[in-house]
């Protein structure tokens, strides 16, 4: 299969940051790092706030002494409010990059995409009115550049740029920009981000403890080596000229010199509206929603804890029978993943071993009973000496690239699809071993896949593996489309494990007779 | 998985150098060296495309005491054409019709231009009235431009065009 160029340039980094972090992958905790970089934005701006006068006179006056006269505390706290947004910032971009390039933006995931990008405009204007208030050489410029765009707008009446030349300016202004980049703006945003994550479950905001503390050391050291500074004091009889800009933020402005106000509006609306349709251009179908059977679901929630997408809802029983629960399926939200089929305990393929098997909750377009199938089918197929059956997923290695005389591929919706208890079936069928894939370790295209179905193979979540499963014929290997000589070299290694233990279980065998 | 603490130092160099790169550089210069910026910018509304006609008091005694104006305006205005000269050619220029449903508004101008430093002679004027020809307000001055100088040409009705 060709894997896209975009997703190619992204899996190589993704890779390199492996090799870097393991499991504190940057690129794994997007999300959560920005969460952290805005709460040091929030600190080291609660204690720059205290020391800023927020005046026309006095602000650049202020920010100067934070600066200089206490380099040690607020000068530092200077450096990391400024770097902190604009690590913030960074880590958007990347996730926007990351989520596109991997294609986790279309179907039922449009919505976290479509909410997450006018954040980013969101941010980009909270950290303008932040360099708004020095009040100096830059916060001059951009502020006639934001007055030029304001202007631009058939909202206002008299010219905001005209205000600045006139030397309207007053104290209020900056406790309407102080006001705005304080409270109402962060507030805006935090209500926002709100409805960023209304569609995702098991939301976290804390990035790995190694992850933050090595960030905030960087931020803290690029602090001191690089302090925050100011440009020369804001002087509205003179026009400013070269300007050390924060390209994170600020790089609308240039723009200007170039065209007229109303053209990087067509320019900025024009991508912002592009970014938030990318969902839908080209329309994709999904596939079928889970299906909740009753007569098979005792209402047990596990399904609903599972589901990474908040698609399923626990309402009491409606059928009359005796559990107190039982779950609905939102099919709008569902992502079509069947990790919910995974949690389920009736999706125990030793149960109706005679009859079609029948799940509380199941995929349409691939029920629990052809996955029993399929693994049936594929075992009596393996010959050889070491039968391995393997399960993968849709979005990551192919599995089925690995199909040989003694190896089966099974490619399921999400690696958090396997029921644990299809492993023990296998394995009790003529498998020797059973390696499960996905994607990468600490990755997954349904964001708990991988991590739900190794916590159930390590008995740490329901539906358990049952302990007397023999581990020692059970691996894990995830990988990318891109990475067939891992998943390869795993299999081979897998592969002399089971040797290994087959030859030590037949020599035990003969010594018994 | 396995973590290299050597490769995550390196990592967060490359990090500490981008975030440190970009927050400042590369610098950008808005003006270019050795040149000012004229800005020629003020709000005003154009005259009446009508002259206002006299009411006569037979006229006046027919509305109800609260609308007995002396004269009656036409509400739509002339726009606005305005024109900048520096050293004899034309710098700025820009015909401006007013704005509203009725062309009745005041109309906003803003128009800028960067010009070499030195000394320059210019010459403004406006035409506000579709019922004069020509322009109605002009106004000239030597100025003496300094390197990075905004120089800001305002007007208002009493004093005409000022140079700031």
């Amino acid at each position: 299969m060709q894997v896209p160029p975009l997703k190619r340039i992204y899996l190589a980094l993704e890779n390199w940051f492996n090799y870097s972090f393991g499991s504190w992958n940057p690129l794994y905790h997007l999300g959560t790092l920005t969460f952290f970089f805005f709460w040091i934005v929030l600190i080291s701006g609660i204690y720059l706030f205290i020391f800023f006068h927020g005046s026309l006179d006095g602000a650049y006056a202020s920010v100067d002494r934070i600066t200089h006269a206490q380099w040690y505390a607020g000068g530092i706290m200077r450096s990391l409010h400024r770097y902190a947004s604009d690590a913030a910032v960074g880590c958007i971009l990347l996730h926007m990059f990351r989520e596109f390039a991997l294609d986790r933006h279309h179907g039922a995931r449009w919505y976290s995409w479509f909410t997450g990008v006018p954040l980013l405009w969101m941010v980009v204007t909270l950290g303008i009115t932040g360099y708004w208030l020095v009040w100096d050489k830059l916060a001059q410029y951009i502020a006639i550049g934001s007055a030029h765009l304001m202007d631009a707008l058939p909202i206002f009446f008299g010219s905001m740029a005209r205000n600045f030349l006139e030397g309207a300016l007053s104290d209020r202004f900056f406790i309407l920009i102080e006001f705005l980049h304080l409270l109402g703006q962060p507030m805006l945003l935090v209500f926002a981000l709100w409805f960023h994550v209304r569609r995702l479950s098991n939301v976290s905001i804390n990035p790995p403890r190694g992850l933050a503390i090595g960030s905030l050391l960087a931020l803290l050291a690029l602090s001191i080596v690089k302090p925050a500074t100011s440009h020369e004091p804001a002087d509205l009889t003179t026009v400013p000229q070269l300007l050390n800009l924060d390209w994170f933020y600020l790089n609308i402005y240039p723009l200007l010199d170039y065209w007229s106000a109303g053209q990087v509006w067509v320019l900025t609306i024009g991508i912002t509206l592009l970014l938030m349709l990318l969902p839908w251009l080209p329309p994709r179908k999904a596939g079928p929603a889970a299906v909740v059977d009753l007569d098979y679901c005792d209402g047990c929630k596990q399904c609903f804890y599972d589901c990474p997408f908040d698609a399923i809802s626990v309402q009491a029983r409606s059928d009359g029978r005796a559990h107190e629960h039982e779950v609905t399926v939102e099919p709008a939200l569902c992502a079509a993943c069947g990790i919910c089929v995974g949690a389920c305990h009736s999706s125990n393929p030793f149960r109706m071993a005679n009859k079609e098997l029948k799940s509380g909750i199941d995929m349409p377009q691939f029920p629990v009973q052809a996955l029993r199938e399929k693994t049936k089918s594929c075992l009596a197929a393996l010959e050889g000496k070491i039968k391995i059956l393997v399960f993968g997923c849709e979005h990551g290695f192919d599995v089925t690239r690995l199909n040989s005389r003694e190896t089966a591929g099974i490619t399921l919706l999400c690696s958090g699809m396997l029921p644990p208890t299809l492993i023990e079936y296998a394995l009790r069928n003529g498998a020797d071993g059973v390696m499960v894939s996905g994607c990468r370790h600490a990755d997954c295209y349904f964001r708990f896949g991988n991590r739900w179905m190794e916590q159930r193979l390590a008995g740490e979540r329901p539906p358990v593996l049952r302990s007397r499963v023999d581990r020692r014929r059970i691996t894990i290997q995830g990988g990318a489309e891109t990475d067939q000589d891992v998943v390869e070299a795993a299999l081979a290694q897998f592969r002399e494990r089971l040797t290994g233990l087959v030859e030590s279980e037949d020599d035990g065998k003969g010594e018994d007779r | 998985m396995r973590r290299n603490y050597a490769l995550q130092a390196l990592n967060y160099l490359i990090f500490m150098a981008l975030i440190g790169y970009f927050s400042t550089s590369p610098a950008y210069r808005h003006l270019p060296e050795g040149e000012a910026l004229v800005v020629l910018a003020f709000s005003h509304a154009g005259q009446h495309v009508e002259p206002c006609k006299q009411v006569s008091a037979e006229e006046l005694a027919k509305l109800p005491p609260n609308m007995r104006r002396p004269t009656e305006c036409p509400r739509a205005r002339s726009p606005i054409k305005v024109e900048l000269l520096m050293d004899g050619e034309p710098l700025l220029k820009t015909v401006a019709e007013p704005p509203g449903l009725f062309g009745d508004g005041g109309v906003d101008i803003f128009l800028d231009a960067t010009v070499p430093t030195g000394k320059h002679h210019f010459v403004v004027r406006m035409n506000d009235s579709v019922r004069v020809k020509g322009y109605n307000y002009t106004y000239e001055q030597t100025v003496e431009l300094k390197p990075a100088q905004l120089l800001f040409i305002d007007f208002n009705t009493e004093q005409g065009f000022v140079f700031k």
